[in-house]
């Protein structure tokens, strides 16, 4: 077989890589479960580091312990922060169902400022921890608690940038129906970190200060 | 395979009804002011309670805080799920549901196997003074 005969398609016919009939199947119809199953396998990602948690949590190496290290005022801010991000991107989703642009975008940037105070604060504390010479070298402690913590903030952190490209979406092409598909699914992605700090704060910190 | 076997197999798909507008609507449920407002409430409280029993030491037993602690938690994971993630058993038609239930068994085995087998381990060990300990890598 040569080649031009692959290339049956002659430049005047549009090349299809799917069949044609079935454009709708890319209309977003089955984005949602699809996202849902991607939020599961990402549930998954984090037993297996609440499980490495679980068995490395009192391996402290002669150094310090959760109790000696954990600042709850702060995690208490630090969750705080995350609820109230929660709720106003529910409003968000709220004022995208009425098609208000405006109050949207204003929502959406409230969000994004509590989860970017969330990573300033969850930052502060890792630095602190590390300046006091708690990093994640010190103990197995130490390194299943940055490793978990540290990957659930850099979830936030992915959340905050793709709520940024997606204000600018909004602020650019309007409500639009991908649009408001791509916010349903950052609502889901949003709301399951929650429900994983939900997990941490309660198993790492609050547990770990009550040895 | 001509146009036609085509079509023929694509029709059952829309037999039973997956239009676009429809398909949209049956996604992830849409939430309420009201249910917002009952969820982060609820939230509220199931938060602040287990700080308030960890740092006003309320018990004096701590395995007693310790298990409620982990109630507490399990009791607000599945508010978020209800109130924000607009989780249950219609929407796209019980896959998600299925996906869940298929998550939680797995995360169960993950955290109970684990933690099972390495106390386990760590209890079977031979025991070894803290001198030499210090020199393990």
């Amino acid at each position: 077989m040569s080649a031009p005969t692959l290339h049956a398609a002659t430049p005047a016919e549009e090349v299809a890589f799917y069949v044609a009939e079935e454009e709708h199947a890319h209309s977003g119809a089955s984005t949602m479960l699809g996202f849902w199953i991607y939020l599961m396998s990402d549930c998954l990602i984090f037993a297996v580091l609440f499980a490495t948690y679980g068995v490395l949590g009192r391996s402290y190496a002669a150094g310090p312990s959760g109790a000696d290290l954990f600042d709850l005022p702060l995690v208490a801010l630090n969750t705080a922060m995350l609820l109230f991000s929660s709720i106003t991107y529910g409003f968000a989703m709220l004022e995208m169902e009425r098609n208000r642009k405006g109050m949207t975008l204003l929502w959406l940037a409230i969000t994004g400022l509590f989860g970017a105070a969330f990573i300033f604060f969850e930052l502060y504390e890792f630095a602190h921890l590390i300046a006091e010479g708690a990093g994640p070298q010190r103990s197995a402690f130490l390194s299943s608690f940055f490793t978990l913590v540290g990957t659930h903030g850099l979830h936030v952190t992915c959340g905050l940038i793709w709520l940024v490209t997606l204000m600018v979406q909004v602020a650019q092409r309007g409500l639009i129906e991908d649009n408001k598909r791509r916010l349903m699914c950052l609502s889901l992605f949003w709301h399951f970190l929650d429900v994983i700090w939900i997990g941490v704060f309660s198993f790492v910190y609050l547990m770990g200060v009550l040895q | 395979m001509s146009p036609d076997t085509l079509a023929q197999h694509h029709n059952p798909g829309h037999g039973h009804g997956h239009g676009h507008g429809h398909a949209h609507g049956d996604g992830a449920g849409h939430g309420t002011l009201k249910g917002y407002l009952t969820g982060f409430a609820l939230a509220v409280i199931l938060t602040a309670i287990p700080f308030w029993l960890v740092m006003g030491d309320v018990f004096a037993n701590p395995q007693v805080t310790a298990f409620g602690i982990m109630a507490l938690a399990v009791v607000q994971v599945i508010v978020h799920m209800v109130y924000f993630l607009h989780m249950n058993t219609r929407s796209e038609g019980g896959w998600t549901m299925l996906a869940l239930i298929f998550t939680i068994v797995i995360v169960a085995i993950t955290l109970s196997g684990s933690l099972w087998v390495m106390y386990h381990l760590n209890a079977n060990m031979m025991p070894m003074p803290a001198h030499d300990m210090r020199g393990m890598p």
